[in-house]
């Protein structure tokens, strides 16, 4: 084999694990909001439908030892960093069998074992925490990344400055990954601040800032890449941003159409990740056959997860004391 | 372990303690402002910078937001830190860390996830430090579930319990007091623990509980002096920590003599002392022989004026006189 025809398996081979990986996170949610709708699953939950190519460009770059903290819209997260999807869906459900046992839910999920260090249920709050997590990894653990995630909607609030300003000065191995989706919750971002690039704001800090198209998950994949690459060479931090945007509402029940045009969200769709890089794995000669069969691998992982959530016990009453400190 | 020992300060004593400690646990890391070469801004960490240095001892801008949250997510990725407020009231720019992460992370991740973070401010009025600088909450902290909360009254209690602190497996709330730094008292050379949810009785008596904290727990045995000579005998009970709290020993005290005393430096509403009231009543009723007594700060915002300020906290004659108002009072039959 010639080296061009090497490099071009290996692309496809990538793109095909990410391919998959991006329609785990969809199908995912798709089957939360059916069974959210009908009522089978407790509290409220975020969904990350549109903007699977960021958690899945940024995880695939990063060890098991190496550690993400997450969002309120952080179940793509979760899958992207190894959380098997019956252990997210069981938490999702208050089930024994979930990351926390039940005790979590959506927006307080943990999974320590798969270097998964929580959603969070309070914006911006996650960014202090990730950059304590990278103090943790720099003194302790040499080697070992974190990733922040956190939306724009973050990015005013004070942890975002205090905790990036932390990041920098202390010149720690943390990549802090926005997803730019436009709107916190309803309110768009340009009508939020007078400077709506988040990459640009990096330079505040003595920072890197890198931005990126976060519905191409190869674009995705090589900034990333090269940022944790950074960070595990005791390079320091980056300020990534990936422009995204989800195509549900803030949350379910909310449709998402008062504060945004049919016309913009259709355009988005337009990008969308998944479709994306299934039409380009034909373009680099996959057979179609080879994309049904994996589509029909991962519905069935997802069914799988639904029959193992739905199956496994709800905690004992008697329970509600443990753990509290 | 008897309290004899070399006589030293409270803040001395914690700079001991975190001495042993750092060099007992190498992952424990201080974070917070000026506790680097200046030695903290009430002497609370002189000389360690000179042994620890930049990488445990971390000095940071005006952030307890960042600080807080950066020594939160440390400890839960498994290192032990310190985070240090400098006054209480500055945790409150940290606030939600405290509260929504630290002290909620064990439960919501099932028991997987702790942070052993030990969050370090000191309370209360003192020279007319102001309303930004006094603050007594506390008892904010203790009704939080998931945080213990520890008030250490004098140096032999702060150096035992502050180790004791630092090898706990969840977050804890350490509470000193501004007044004390500069007081005495004698400290073992050899190493001691004292466990959290131990009660200290400061002094016997038989007549009434005076239940009292941190600086108020000198106030407390002034007015038992001051009582004593008057033929009233009050036993003096320090909690030490209020999460865990040593309900045993203050209930026992309380069947004891049937009267209880409350001092609280903060306003009664809400507060410890209501708290300490209410175990009375449930735990003790049949043996009250008169109505238990909160004697706490007036529900003012701390005064700059120091006549305002003295009129605001608990004083010794105010313990006295009141003290004396409740044994005029009829007793219940016993």
């Amino acid at each position: 084999m010639t080296e061009r025809v090497l490099a071009e398996q290996i692309n496809r081979d990538l793109l095909m694990n990410y391919y998959k990986k991006m329609l785990e996170l969809r199908l995912f949610e798709l089957k939360v909001q059916e069974l959210y709708r009908n009522a089978r699953l407790p509290g409220f939950v975020h969904l990350y439908v549109g903007e699977e190519a960021v958690a899945v460009g940024v995880c695939s770059n990063l060890d098991a030892g190496d550690l993400v903290f997450s969002t309120h819209r952080g179940h793509g997260h979760a899958l992207a960093k190894g959380v098997p999807p019956g252990v997210v869906l069981a938490e999702l459900w208050g089930k024994t069998t979930g990351c926390s046992g039940g005790r979590g839910g959506s927006m307080h999920m943990y999974a320590p074992e798969y270097g998964f260090m929580g959603t969070n249920g309070i914006v911006g709050a996650p960014i202090p925490l990730a950059t304590g997590g990278a103090l943790s990894a720099k003194l302790r653990k040499k080697g070992q990344v974190v990733v922040s995630f956190f939306g724009e909607g973050a990015v005013n609030s004070g942890s975002f400055h205090e905790a990036v300003n932390f990041g920098a000065v202390w010149n720690l191995p943390v990549v802090y990954v926005c997803e730019n989706n436009l709107y916190a919750t309803e309110m768009a971002f340009n009508r939020a601040t007078k400077n709506a690039n988040v990459a640009s704001r990096a330079a505040a800090y003595g920072m890197l800032g890198v931005e990126v198209d976060g519905q191409d998950v190869e674009a995705v994949d090589a900034t990333a890449e090269a940022a944790i690459r950074r960070a595990r060479e005791d390079g320091g931090p980056t300020l990534v941003e990936c422009k995204t945007y989800r195509y549900v509402g803030h949350h379910e029940g909310d449709p998402g159409t008062d504060y945004r045009t049919r016309d913009e969200i259709q355009h988005w769709k337009q990008q969308d990740p998944v479709k994306l890089s299934r039409k380009r794995l034909l373009d680099y000669g996959v057979d179609e056959a080879k994309l049904l069969a994996a589509d029909q691998e991962v519905e069935q992982l997802i069914d799988q997860a639904v029959e193992f959530a739905e199956q496994s016990p709800e905690p004992s009453a008697d329970s509600v004391n443990e753990h509290v400190f | 372990m008897s309290e004899q020992g070399r006589v030293i300060t409270y803040a001395d004593a914690g700079v001991e303690a975190l001495r042993e400690e750092m060099r007992r646990d190498d992952s424990i890391v201080y974070i917070g402002q000026g506790i680097g070469p200046r030695g903290g801004n009430f002497r609370q960490t002189r000389g360690l910078w000179k042994e620890f240095g930049d990488d445990r001892l971390r000095d940071t801008g005006i952030c307890e937001l960042g600080a807080t949250g950066v020594a939160i997510g440390a400890a839960m990725a498994g290192t032990r830190t310190i985070v240090d407020e400098v006054f209480l009231d500055f945790a409150l720019e940290a606030i939600t860390q405290i509260v929504q992460q630290a002290a909620n992370i064990s439960y919501m991740s099932n028991g997987k996830i702790k942070a052993p973070v030990l969050i370090r401010g000191a309370m209360g009025s003192v020279r007319s430090a102001g309303a930004h600088h006094s603050h007594t909450f506390y008892n904010w902290f203790a009704n939080t579930p998931g945080l213990k909360v520890v008030l250490p009254a004098t140096p032999y209690d702060l150096k035992g319990l502050f180790k004791s602190a630092l090898r706990e497996p969840g977050p804890v709330v350490f509470v000193e007091h501004k007044s004390l730094y500069n007081t005495k008292g004698a400290v073992p050379e050899e190493e001691y623990l004292i466990p959290l949810g131990d009660a200290r009785i400061v002094r016997e008596g038989a007549d009434l509980t005076i239940v009292a904290m941190s600086r108020m727990v000198d106030l407390a045995t002034k007015a038992a002096v001051a009582l004593a000579q008057e033929g009233v005998s009050a036993e003096v009970i320090d909690p030490r920590t209020i999460v865990p709290l040593d309900r045993q020993k203050i209930t026992d005290s309380i069947k004891k003599t049937g009267r209880l005393v409350v001092i609280d430096e903060s306003p009664s509403s809400c507060s410890f002392a209501a708290e300490l009231l209410a175990i009375a009543v449930e735990d003790c009723f049949d043996e009250l022989r008169s109505i238990p007594k909160r004697i706490c700060s007036l529900a003012v915002p701390n005064p700059f004026s120091p006549v305002l300020e003295n009129q605001m906290i608990p004083s010794v004659d105010r313990i006295v006189s009141e003290v004396n108002n409740m044994m005029k009072q009829l007793g219940r039959k016993r």
